[in-house]
């Protein structure tokens, strides 16, 4: 085994004398928890929205009162007064306001005869997400229109009360298991795939065969070694993005030790992944070309960036075989829930079954030839 | 083909003495394509072997399949009496390789490099030391240890291959073109270094190369290899006396008398003679015993040699002799791909 020591050796040397190819690895996906987790986790701020008040009566009014308290404080939507709804409603066509509400002539009078007061929303729904907002915003607003000056003394509708099990996750938090996951991929692509490729283009491997290294101990050690570079970049990851997101359970020795499990279960399924994608190829060309794939057919269907229960089913089917979805899952449990080994055993265990799995197959294809 | 039966050449092997390599009948194909055909030769322990041929020969198929590195498909190699097909590793531990391609890690230090192959050759710790100040001594790379590999000469990082391959002490050195890319200064540098290495450690090396100075300088005896045969077998001397060419004789004379071309033509073994002028004459003649009798002539006849200079039989043209052509660079399939440099790499 001395000989397996001494290409993990090499191998470990090599990496921390190339100071990039380590930041490469940490920053991309440090980078993309910073950008993504602020970029994706607001809500909408400051929208504006058109008023046109055809009516001119007391409850217009009422309404006009209840926007200028939004804009005050949650500040969802500023509204823009308008005389004309046409004007409006092309300034919701051309971009100039997000939407535009129309109070339709007799709105008061309707609502003291109770006989269907209406409101008009135009909304541009070619941004979903906007639109989708200031509807929610507005739906509010016209309930607590219809609600009763004087309250029943017995409820009568039905209410739904939600219990939070934790406290509010913001998005960087969410996306920090993800980001984790994505650290030890690129480092194992980096050092298990492109580096691996580019030394037997260079001929390093030639020099290893000709010695008296077992094929055994050649593909262990650079498993090994490919394995420490991923623990170590999830380590740093890890620390470095729980203490940009705000995330403590990190620092809770019971958290630190599974987190180091699960660490080790996803480098050692990774980097056998990638050591089986590679094993027979030759062409530096080849890695550099199918890592965008692989990323974006790991990475995004793993339930890093949005919840799998929301994907359709074919989707929800590579899910289930893909190993980011495991450790996604094992570390939203140990970061954001604080959860034990009881609620990622399943997921290790899937890990360790698809490490077992990539390296039985890729050890009888690894040449020990040229 | 000459030389065949006289496997050992001249070397300082013990009479009977078993050979440190023996190559019998050994071919490689792929698919329909021959790469080495029906091949066989023995090295004696203490000779240095060359197998001469141009790129795409067959040189380096033949050194990757005596080291392991690829199968034989056909035929036997042993190498220090183990069977390379079914003793692998026993093979691998008596010798030491220099590939073509100058591979180790760059950006480890020259006693990382040596110290990650002693490991790999199990060298133990306390011998692992010594050996690598010794080998460094040796290739004169002691105040460059410290030195990532990088920053070094393409003759300094050959000089570290060099050393790479003797970590573990082999009996046998298999070097692949050694000093193709290098300059010409870090070239005898490296052959004159090979040179005391092979005496000290009393080592068989097998040399592949297509430099034909390279080989008449270096090799006890010399293989040519073309088109996947060897065509000629035998001691550079031997194989430069096979060849039936002709030397060159270029002298000029201070005041020739007019019917000394009459007399030049006269000499032993002269087959044409040439007045260039200004007292210069080109001679080709058949043997050596031309220039003797050159000398002897124009002092009977007091006429000054002004300068003469003797062009002799090269490899050049037994190369010629056996395969048709000159040595060449022929445009052969890359196999592989060939990185780029990186930054801070010296080419």
């Amino acid at each position: 085994m001395n000989r397996m020591w001494a290409i993990v050796e090499r191998e470990l040397r090599k990496f921390l004398r190339s100071p990039a190819l380590m930041l490469v690895s940490l920053v991309f996906p440090l980078i993309q928890l910073i950008v993504l987790g602020n970029a994706f986790g607001g809500k909408i701020r400051d929208a504006r929205l058109g008023v046109v008040d055809q009516d001119g009566g007391a409850q217009a009014l009422k309404i006009k009162e209840a926007f200028n308290s939004v804009a005050a404080n949650v500040r969802t939507f500023v509204p823009v007064y308008y005389d004309d709804d046409k004007r409006a409603t092309a300034d919701v066509k051309n971009g100039k306001i997000d939407g535009a509400l129309i109070i339709p002539p007799q709105y008061s009078r309707r609502v003291y005869e109770k006989e269907q007061p209406r409101i008009a929303l135009v909304v541009d729904n070619s941004d979903n997400f906007m639109s989708s907002t200031l509807e929610q915003k507005l739906a509010e607003l016209t309930e607590a229109l219809n609600t009763p000056d004087v309250q029943p003394r017995v409820v009568q509708n039905v209410a739904l009360q939600v219990v939070e099990l934790y406290p509010y996750i913001e998005y960087m938090k969410y996306l920090l298991p993800g980001s984790i996951t994505l650290a030890m991929f690129v480092s194992v692509m980096i050092g298990g795939g492109m580096l691996y490729i580019d030394d037997k283009a260079r001929g390093v491997h030639e020099g290893y065969l000709v010695t008296p290294i077992t094929k055994l101990e050649l593909i262990l050690g650079l498993n090994t070694a490919g394995a420490i570079k991923a623990i170590a970049s999830g380590v740093v990851i890890t620390v470095v993005g729980s203490l940009i997101s705000g995330v403590t359970a990190t620092f809770h020795v019971q958290q630190a030790i599974l987190l180091g499990l699960t660490i080790l279960v996803t480098s050692l399924a990774f980097n056998t992944m990638m050591f089986l994608f590679m094993v027979r190829v030759e062409d530096p060309l080849v890695p550099r070309a199918t890592f965008g794939v692989l990323n974006t057919l790991l990475f995004f269907p793993s339930g890093a960036i949005y919840p799998i229960n929301a994907f359709p089913k074919w989707l929800q089917a590579v899910a289930i075989a893909d190993p980011f979805s495991y450790a996604v899952h094992a570390f939203k449990a140990l970061l954001l829930k604080e959860a034990g080994i009881t609620a990622i055993w399943h997921d290790l265990l899937f890990l360790t079954v698809i490490a077992a799995i990539m390296i039985s197959i890729a050890t009888p294809l690894f040449k020990r030839t040229l | 083909m000459i030389g065949n039966a006289k496997p050992n050449g001249g070397t300082n092997a013990a009479p009977g003495a078993p050979p440190a390599i023996a190559v019998e009948h050994i071919s490689k194909k792929y698919g329909d394509f021959t790469a080495v055909d029906d091949v066989s030769f023995s090295v004696a322990e203490g000779e240095i072997f060359g197998l001469l041929g141009p790129n795409g020969a067959g040189k380096s198929t033949l050194i990757r399949m005596m080291t392991t590195l690829i199968e034989i498909t056909g035929g036997k190699a042993f190498i220090a009496g183990h069977d390379v097909s079914k003793e692998p590793n026993a093979a691998r531990g008596s010798i030491g390789v220099i590939p073509q391609a100058m591979t180790s890690d760059l950006d480890l230090t020259v006693e990382e490099n040596l110290s990650i192959y002693a490991k790999l050759y199990g060298v133990p710790r306390e011998q692992r030391e010594r050996a690598i100040a010794k080998l460094l001594a040796d290739v004169e790379l002691t105040k460059w240890r410290t030195a990532q590999t990088k920053t070094l000469s393409g003759g300094m990082r050959r000089r570290l291959e060099v050393a790479r391959g003797l970590v573990h002490s082999p009996k046998i050195f298999f070097l692949d073109e050694p000093t193709t890319g290098l300059d010409p200064v870090s070239r005898v540098a490296v052959w004159e270094m090979l040179t005391k290495i092979k005496e000290e450690r009393r080592l068989t090396m097998l040399i592949t190369t297509h430099y034909m100075d390279e080989a008449d300088r270096l090799c006890d005896r010399i293989a040519i290899v073309d088109h996947g045969k060897l065509v000629a077998l035998d001691t550079p001397l031997k194989l430069k006396a096979s060849v039936p060419a002709e030397n060159v004789i270029e002298a000029q004379f201070a005041h020739a008398p007019p019917d000394w071309e009459r007399m030049l033509q006269a000499l032993p073994k002269v087959n044409s003679v040439q007045s260039e002028g200004a007292g210069m004459y080109r001679i080709l003649s058949a043997g050596t015993a031309t220039v003797t009798a050159l000398v002897e002539c124009a002092l009977s006849a007091g006429i000054e040699i002004k300068s003469l200079a003797v062009q002799s039989t090269t490899l050049d043209d037994v190369f010629v002799h056996y395969t048709g052509r000159q040595l060449r660079d022929e445009q052969v399939k890359a196999y592989a791909f060939v990185m780029p440099a990186r930054p801070g790499e010296r080419a």
